[in-house]
């Protein structure tokens, strides 16, 4: 093509490489980015407020003195700021982020418009309950398709995240054990070995002891496995179903009966929810309680590490312990029990300051509304379907711990098939970084070696799932010819190469210093 | 339905491609007579308007603070957000990212939750802070549990001025786990001799600055007889705006300082999302819950940042961990960073004072009110009333004239035998003419 103005149209062999250097570090659209505590000064305010009028302080002699030691940033530069760092950060929206048992579905916006009308989000929780008649029909309704999704009896929604809610659920069995007189005697929880950290962290927490259930070859747990570990001193079993091996537990009945018959409480970790909504009930399996993760099944964001929220629907034996607050139908429209001597039941007490994460339920609802009963359904189907896609894609290449068998929301692999590649787990899901991907879920569960854990969930498209497993395709046979410098080395394209985290944890620095200390605060 | 891209045709061609003929072939752990085979009984799917009309006939039932002279607070308060901090925190790369566990595509992430640790340093006056706990309230359940590690001793001292339901959850949990509570009766005058309490077994005392009837304590004698015994001083506060004016734990000799974050950057939310606030002394930090965000270098010597003294936590350390926490409170922590980062101290500073100005304007426009009592000294941006009548009546009698007063104490502890206590906030948000009408709407109220 004739080209008039010298300016090439194709690379050219004169090209600066990747690997070229540039004065500034910054690499065009990625910004490095000091620390605010670098850039900012101490003088400068981004908002502006003018000084109060002469008044007389009434702080007595705990007046505040000197520098606090925060700096400044003006609007512009704040945003600007904040913008580059995001630019740092992979998200859903990003591409596909098929992190194993975090759910990383779509987060519609829909959501964040409604959890900003001024009627939820300006509103204090502790207003006249007449004031907030429109927030407590949200618990209630929220509360009411929740009960209804599992089969259970009633709902205790204050826990502030999955963990909170796993030690709200243990704290109602707990009360229900002290209850019938039997809090000395039953002092031990089951918990498989492929269980979340949370779960063994929780019931130690609140005083159990903790025995570990055997895996079965399979990955499930087996009935005769638990059946050989109760006693009379158990008090209950806290069991993942889905499993995090991505697998429904097939004898799950018969493990909610043995617990049952011996007089103990059957926990789920209900993490996984978001397989089986509308297709089962965990009140149909005989669940006594289970945390359900808002942020994973009902699409609340993850904000890069929470808000989450995570309430606990309780069966009929334990929502007497339920712990306050929640919603009852009043004289004058709805009311909130908020202590336990007025209420009927027996609540175990209070777990959070106010009502739980309002912010949530709000965009949960907002999800389960959207969906209805059919897009629930249909949305836990395709997330199995979209799983099982990308099993079908990986199995030949990539070895699956249980053999080549139908999972549910999330497939896992194992590292054997990297055996004498010189490529580990790690190395794999950084080079997975490279190709544009967040990597799976890693070494977890620990039941597999060198877990690979894909939940790819129903946001993703065919053609999504065909390219992310044409790449892993194209990743697994570059490991298995021997190209390991690209997996050690990785990432070579993201913001930072690999992290020294053993440096980190060695000499901990976990706050910004003056280099030297030019202004000392004068507390 | 728009959130599914999936088409029937994808769905069979899938089905093909992985080896069975139905959806429910995949299913087929699940018993076959606890499969669902009719929907539930909710709606059917809605489009956007109608989702919309729905929540936003809900929203419309609340009385938003924005809408009314305002003046409630007692753990969550009404403040002014820059329009910067919201549309920042609704940024893709933040709000659909998860938990930092690859750090090379999460820098932005680290980076705030960094800056985050240590302004919270800054503002407590301690050594580390750590990326966030769910709320103020929790934050204090997990000092207690701290300390109880830290001293190996188990009975905690609660002081009458800490915020009633941090003292519930406070109690709940060491109910739970067998350990010791000694709460003190409520406090409004802050004259409580909590010294007296402090012995050889105690693990920590907890005690709130401002406290949840306003009061600012003096922290250093209750530290000076905390450690003769060998326990630590938990300070806690539910207002983090105050330490823009008044002088911090860390500066009183705290060993452990926990609280409510929501007032920097968090809107009210009728009580959550919030961020709880947790600072420490460097040589307890081996002994803290929850995410610590730490500085180091990449493969190529280039600063980053990672998730690190990961052997705490739970993932890894299981049964034996500080917590149980995962999930924290990321996002609010972005908002609570980026709201910091706007003021600057000096801004803080204005701002506190604003906050400590229209309180004390409030105040004395109060006590002019035939009947009423301020009963706080010192204070920061809240005061306890004590009223010719029971709050809890008043302060419904005031919503029905338009003005949310504030909040009965007995709404926090109803056995506290404070019945005629209101506690009142005041904020930047606060007018002259606000100040007006409850002056007016109180004297009516009391006539
Ligand atoms: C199986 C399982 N259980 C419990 C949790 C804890 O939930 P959260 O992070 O909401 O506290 C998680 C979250 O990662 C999980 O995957």
């Amino acid at each position: 093509m004739l080209n008039r103005q010298g300016r090439p149209t194709s690379a050219g062999d004169g090209a600066i490489t990747a690997d070229t250097g540039t004065f500034t570090g910054n690499r065009a659209l990625m910004q490095e980015e000091a620390l605010i505590f670098e850039s900012g000064r101490y003088e400068t305010t981004g908002v502006d407020f003018d000084e109060p009028e002469n008044f007389s302080p009434r702080l007595g002699d705990l007046e505040r003195e000197g520098d606090i030691g925060l700096p400044g940033l003006s609007e512009p530069e704040a945003m600007r700021h904040f913008v580059r760092l995001s630019q740092k950060n992979y998200g859903i929206d990003t591409g596909l982020f098929p992190l194993g048992s975090c759910t990383m579905k779509h987060n519609a916006r829909l959501n964040e418009r409604m959890a900003r009308l001024p009627g939820f989000a300006d509103v204090h929780p502790l207003q006249p309950v007449s004031s907030v008649q429109g927030a407590l029909e949200l618990m209630d309704e929220l509360s009411r398709y929740l009960v209804t999704l599992t089969g259970m009896t009633s709902v205790a929604l204050s826990p502030k995240a999955g963990a909170h809610g796993e030690l709200c659920g243990m704290m109602a069995i707990k009360a229900a054990i002290d209850a019938k007189g039997e809090g000395e005697t039953r002092r031990t929880v089951l918990v498989p070995e492929s269980a979340h950290g949370t779960n063994p962290a929780t019931a130690a927490l609140i005083g159990f002891k903790v025995k570990t259930v055997p895996a079965d070859t399979d990955g499930t747990v087996r009935v005769q496995a638990v059946k050989d570990l109760i006693g009379p001193d158990t008090a209950a079993i806290m069991l993942t179903n889905p499993n995090t091996c991505g697998l429904f537990e097939p004898e799950i009945v018969e493990i909610a009966q043995a617990l049952h018959d011996a007089g103990a409480y059957f926990y789920c970790d209900g993490a996984n929810f978001n397989a089986i909504v509308g297709k089962a009930r965990p009140g149909d399996l005989g669940v006594d309680a289970m945390h359900i993760n808002l942020h994973k099944t009902f699409s609340t964001p993850h904000g890069g590490g929470g808000p989450g929220s995570g309430p606990v629907v309780l069966s009929q034996r334990l929502a007497p312990y339920a712990p306050v607050p929640f919603v009852i139908p009043g004289a004058e429209g709805l009311t909130l029990v908020e202590h336990e001597q007025y209420a009927e039941e027996k609540p175990f007490g209070r777990i959070t300051a106010f009502h739980g994460q309002m912010g949530m339920y709000v965009r949960a609802l907002s999800y389960m509304l959207s969906h209805g009963s059919d897009g629930m359904k249909q949305a836990s189907e395709d997330a199995v379907l979209n799983a099982n896609y990308i099993r079908a894609g990986l199995r030949g290449l990539m070895s699956q711990p249980f053999g080549d068998k139908p999972c549910m929301h999330e497939a896992l692999f194992d590292d054997s098939w990297l055996k004498d590649t010189g490529v580990s787990t790690l190395d794999f899901a950084k080079a997975m970084i490279d190709e544009g991907y967040h990597p799976m879920t890693m070494y977890f569960p620990l039941v597999v070696h060198g877990a690979m854990l894909v939940e790819p969930t129903e946001s993703e498209s065919k053609s999504s799932l065909d390219l992310f497993v044409a790449a892993m395709r194209d990743l697994a046979q570059a490991a298995k010819r021997g190209e390991t410098e690209r997996f050690t080395g990785a990432p070579y394209h993201a913001p930072r190469k690999r992290l020294d985290e053993t440096r980190a944890a060695r000499q901990p620095i976990l706050r910004w210093t003056p280099r030297e200390p030019v202004r000392e605060a004068a507390e | 339905m728009r959130y599914l891209p999936l088409s029937p045709d994808d769905r069979s061609e899938m089905l093909a491609k992985i080896g069975v003929d139905t959806i429910d072939d995949l299913f087929a752990d699940v018993p076959a007579e606890k499969l669902l085979t009719e929907p539930l009984d909710l709606p059917r799917r809605k489009g956007e308007m109608e989702v919309e009309r729905i929540l936003g006939r809900m929203a419309g039932r609340n009385v938003a603070a924005s809408t009314v002279p305002f003046f409630v607070g007692a753990g969550a308060y009404k403040h002014h957000v820059p329009a910067t901090v919201d549309h920042v925190i609704q940024r893709s790369e933040f709000l659909t990212s998860y938990t930092p566990y690859q750090p090379e595509i999460a820098q932005g992430t680290l980076q705030y939750l960094f800056e985050f640790q240590t302004q919270v340093a800054a503002l407590t006056g301690m050594d580390v802070a750590n990326a966030s706990m769910y709320d103020g309230s929790t934050a204090a359940g997990e000092a207690v549990l701290m300390a109880h590690r830290v001293t190996k001793r188990r009975k905690a001292v609660l002081s009458g001025g800490l915020h009633p339901h941090y003292a519930d959850v406070v109690e709940t949990l060491s109910h739970m786990s067998g350990d010791k509570v000694v709460s003190l009766p409520a406090d409004p005058r802050a004259d409580e001799d909590i010294l007296a309490a402090i012995d050889d077994e105690t693990s920590c005392v907890v005690v709130q600055t401002p406290d949840v009837f306003g009061n600012l304590r003096d922290l250093t004698k209750i530290a000076e007889k905390a450690h003769a015994h060998g326990a630590l001083l938990i300070a806690a506060f539910t207002e983090v705006m105050s330490l823009g004016l008044v002088k911090p734990p860390g500066a009183m000799g705290a060993d452990i300082v926990v609280g409510e974050g929501q007032s920097i950057g968090n809107s009210l939310n009728f009580g959550g999302p919030y961020v709880g606030l947790f600072a420490a002394r460097q040589k307890f930090v081996r002994q803290m819950p929850g995410r610590l965000c730490g500085e180091t270098v990449d493969a190529e010597g280039k600063r980053g940042f990672v998730l690190t003294l990961s052997t705490r936590e739970q993932h890894i350390r299981r049964d034996k961990a500080t917590s149980n926490i995962c999930t924290n409170s990321g996002l609010c922590c972005l908002a609570f960073t980026i709201h910091m980062t706007l003021l600057g101290q000096v801004g803080l500073q204005r701002l506190a004072r604003v906050n400590h100005a229209n309180a004390v304007a409030l105040a004395d426009a109060l006590a002019t009110v035939p009947g009423v009592e301020v009963i706080t000294g010192a204070f920061f941006n809240e005061f306890t009333l004590k009223l010719p009548k029971d709050a809890a009546k008043v302060v419904e009698a005031l919503a029905d004239k338009g003005v949310l007063g504030g909040v009965p104490y007995s709404r926090l502890a109803p056995d506290a035998d404070c019945d005629d206590l209101l506690l009142v906030a005041s904020t930047e948000v606060n007018t002259d003419d606000d100040r007006a009408a409850y002056v007016a709407a109180l004297k009516e109220v009391l006539a």
